[in-house]
C-alpha cells in the first residue's frame, strides 16, 4: 500500500467514502428491487388476465371487467386459454405440476435420505470425499439435458416395460427430475445428520445398539426437521422445473392418474407460450403472468416452509 | 435395501446421461458442427454434407456470459461488499439476506417472465441480447452474493485492522487490503454461477431467444440465440435424426460447461492462501 498523506484533505476522503458506500448499497439494493419487481410485474399480468385492464389502466379511468373469475380458473377442469372453445380452469395444469413433484418425491426421497445416511454414518472420510462431489454433479448439469436424456433414454426404457407408453409422458419427466434433486436431498440431510451430536450416538451404542439401529431409530429421529427442509426445497425444486418436463411430459393439458399419458406443467405451459408468437396485451400473453403467479406463491411457500422447519431444527442443537 | 447402495443410484444415472449423450452425438461432432449455422435439412450436418451446426448459438452464448459476468461481477461483489464490510447489524440487513435467500429458490422461468416484462418490454430492448444477459444476470446474483460474501469474510480481521492501524480510511482497506485477497474466492463463485447461467433455457426462451439464427449476434439490441435454446430446438423436433445433432450440440454445451469449472478449480487451487 502506499505511504499516507497525514496531511491529505480529509473533508474529500469522506466525501469519497460515503459515495463509496452508497454505491455498494445501491448494489445490494438491486436484491430488493428484483423481488419487489417480481411481485409487481407477475400480479399486474395477473390483474389484466382476470380483469382484462392493467392496475395502471384502471388508475387512468379504463373500467374493470371482471371476464374470467377466480373460481373458474383455480376450479375450472379445463385449460385452452389461446384456441377454441376458450376454458380458463389452470387446475389440469397444476395436476401435471402435481404429477412430476409425487414422481420425482418417489424416486429422490428414498434414494437421498438413504445416500445421506450412507455419507454420514458409514461412509469413510476418503469415500465421502469422493462420492458427494460426484452427486453433486447431477445437480450442475442443464436441465435441458435432462430433458434430452428423458426422450432419449429413460422413455425408450420405459416403452420396453409398457409399450403403449407415449412419447410424451409424465413418468419419464418425473424420473429425470427426481435424478436431478436427488444431491439437493441427499448434501443438505447429510448436513443435518452430521450436525447430530456424538453424545447420542455413543450412548446408543453403549446400550448395545447396531450401526444399523443408530443410523435408523436414533439420528434420523434427532435430524427429521432438517431432512423434512430438505424435503421441502426439493420439491419445490421440481415444481419449478422447466426443460426437462417440457420435453419429456410434453404440451397436453391432462387430469390423469396415468403417468404413461402426455400432461402438461405449468412451466410446460409457459413454454409453450414463450415459443410461440403472441401478442402482448392478448389472452395468452396475461395467461403466461397468471400461471407464473400461480407458480411463484407455490415455490416461495415452500422455501419460507422449508425455512421455518429448518430454524426449529437449528434451535434444538444449539 | 443396504444404504451403501443407495449412492450408486445417483452415480448410475450420470453415468448412463454421459453414456447416453455421447453415444447419440458419435460421428456428429465436427470442426463443420461448431463453425456453421444450422440448417433445416439433417443431411446438412453429416459429415460430407453441406456444412450445418450451432455457431451462431455458440457465439451468442459466449456474448451472454460475457456480458452477464461483467453485470455480476459489479453487482454481486458491489453488494457482498456492502453487506459484509458497511451494513450494521440491523433488521434492514437480515430482511436483505433473507431476502436474498428467497430470491435463489425462485425458479428460473418466474425470472424469464420478470425480463419479459420489464427488459423486453418496459424499457423496451426487445428479444435482445442485453434484454437476455440482464435477465440472467438478476438470476445468478443471488448465488453470485453469497459465494462474495464467504470470500470476503475469509480475510481475517487482523489485516483489517492492521491497515486501519496504519491511518487507512475504510474505502482504502476494502479496495487494497480485503478485495485482493478475497478476488479469487469470488472469482471461483463467480464463474461457478456463470456455468449454471450458460445452461439456463427457461429465462431466455422467456425474454425471446431466437430459435433459428442464422448469424452471430451483431448488436447488443440485436437478436441473438443461445446454445441450450438450439439445443431444444432440435430435440423438439419429430425426425429421429434430429436427436444426434441435439446431442452434439449437449456435447459442445457440456464441454464449455466443463472449461468454465476447470478454470475455477485452477484459479481456487492456484491463488488459494490457505
Amino acid at each position: 500500500m502506499a505511504s499516507i498523506d497525514l496531511t491529505r484533505d480529509t473533508r474529500r476522503i469522506d466525501r469519497i467514502n460515503t459515495a463509496v458506500r452508497w454505491v455498494f448499497f445501491g448494489c445490494a439494493a438491486v436484491t430488493i428491487l428484483t423481488t419487489l419487481a417480481i411481485i409487481a410485474v407477475l400480479i399486474n399480468g395477473a390483474v389484466s388476465f382476470f380483469f382484462s385492464a392493467s392496475i395502471i389502466e384502471r388508475l387512468l379511468g379504463q373500467p374493470w371487467s371482471y371476464e374470467i373469475t377466480f373460481s373458474e380458473f383455480f376450479f375450472g377442469s379445463d385449460w385452452s386459454p389461446i384456441i377454441e372453445p376458450r376454458s380458463y380452469g389452470v387446475l389440469p395444469l397444476i395436476w401435471g405440476t402435481m404429477l412430476i413433484v409425487v414422481g420425482s418425491a418417489v424416486v429422490a426421497l428414498p434414494v437421498g435420505t438413504a445416500t445421506a445416511i450412507y455419507l454420514s454414518e458409514y461412509a469413510d472420510d476418503r469415500v465421502r470425499r469422493t462420492v458427494k462431489p460426484t452427486l453433486e454433479i447431477l445437480a450442475g448439469v442443464p436441465t435441458i439435458v435432462y430433458g434430452f436424456f428423458a426422450i432419449s433414454f429413460i422413455t425408450p426404457l420405459i416403452q420396453q416395460v409398457f409399450p403403449q407408453t407415449g412419447t410424451f409422458n409424465a413418468a419419464a419427466g418425473a424420473i429425470v427430475v427426481g435424478i436431478m434433486i436427488i444431491p439437493m436431498v441427499s448434501s443438505l440431510s447429510e448436513d443435518a445428520m452430521s450436525a447430530v451430536p456424538d453424545e447420542l450416538r455413543n450412548a446408543a451404542y453403549g446400550l448395545g445398539a447396531t450401526k444399523y439401529e443408530v443410523s435408523t431409530q436414533v439420528v434420523l429421529p434427532a435430524s427429521v426437521s432438517g431432512i423434512t427442509a430438505s424435503y421441502i426445497l426439493a420439491i419445490s425444486r421440481a415444481i419449478g422445473e422447466t426443460m426437462a418436463v417440457t420435453l419429456a411430459a410434453g404440451m397436453q393439458p391432462n387430469i390423469t392418474l396415468n403417468p404413461l399419458t402426455e400432461i402438461q406443467t405449468m412451466t410446460a405451459y409457459m413454454v409453450q407460450i414463450g415459443t410461440g408468437d403472441v401478442s402482448v396485451g392478448s389472452i395468452g400473453y396475461q395467461s403466461l403472468f397468471a400461471v407464473g403467479l400461480t407458480l411463484f406463491v407455490m415455490t416461495l411457500a415452500m422455501n419460507l416452509l422449508s425455512q421455518v422447519v429448518k430454524a426449529r431444527y437449528e434451535e434444538e442443537y444449539r | 435395501m443396504s444404504v451403501s447402495v443407495s449412492p450408486l443410484v445417483g452415480i448410475v444415472a450420470l453415468v448412463a446421461l454421459v453414456a447416453d449423450v455421447l453415444y447419440e452425438s458419435w460421428g456428429w461432432v465436427t470442426i463443420e458442427f461448431l463453425t456453421y449455422p444450422p440448417s433445416r435439412f439433417v443431411d446438412s450436418y453429416l459429415p460430407g454434407g453441406r456444412g450445418a451446426g450451432i455457431y451462431p448459438a455458440l457465439v451468442g452464448s459466449i456474448f451472454l456470459i460475457i456480458l452477464t459476468a461483467i453485470f455480476t461481477m459489479f453487482l454481486g461483489v458491489g453488494a457482498a461488499i456492502y453487506l459484509e464490510e458497511y451494513a450494521a447489524d440491523t433488521r434492514l440487513t437480515a430482511f436483505i439476506e433473507a431476502n436474498i435467500a428467497n430470491l435463489a429458490g425462485v425458479p428460473s422461468i418466474v425470472y424469464g417472465l420478470l425480463g419479459l416484462a420489464i427488459f423486453v418490454r418496459a424499457i423496451g430492448f426487445g428479444a435482445s441480447l442485453i434484454a437476455g444477459a440482464l435477465t440472467l444476470t438478476l438470476l445468478i446474483l443471488p448465488i453470485v452474493i453469497v459465494a462474495s460474501q464467504e470470500a470476503l469474510g475469509a480475510v481475517p480481521d487482523t489485516q483489517r485492522e492492521a491497515a486501519y492501524g496504519m491511518g487507512a480510511t475504510q474505502w482504502e482497506v476494502i479496495r487494497d487490503i480485503v478485495l485482493p485477497r478475497a478476488l479469487p474466492g469470488i472469482m471461483t463463485g463467480t464463474i461457478l454461477s456463470l456455468s449454471r447461467a450458460i445452461g439456463e433455457t427457461a429465462p431466455i426462451l422467456m425474454v425471446g431467444a431466437a430459435t433459428s439464427m442464422f448469424t452471430a449476434p451483431y448488436s447488443l439490441t440485436g437478436p441473438f440465440s443461445a446454445m441450450p435454446m438450439q439445443i431444444f430446438d432440435w430435440a423438439r423436433l419429430p425426425q429421429a435424426e434430429f436427436q444426434h445433432v441435439a446431442a452434439a450440440g449437449i456435447v459442445v454445451l457440456l464441454t464449455v460447461l466443463l472449461l468454465m469449472n476447470a478454470v475455477a478449480i485452477y484459479i481456487r487451487n492456484r491463488y488459494d492462501p490457505r
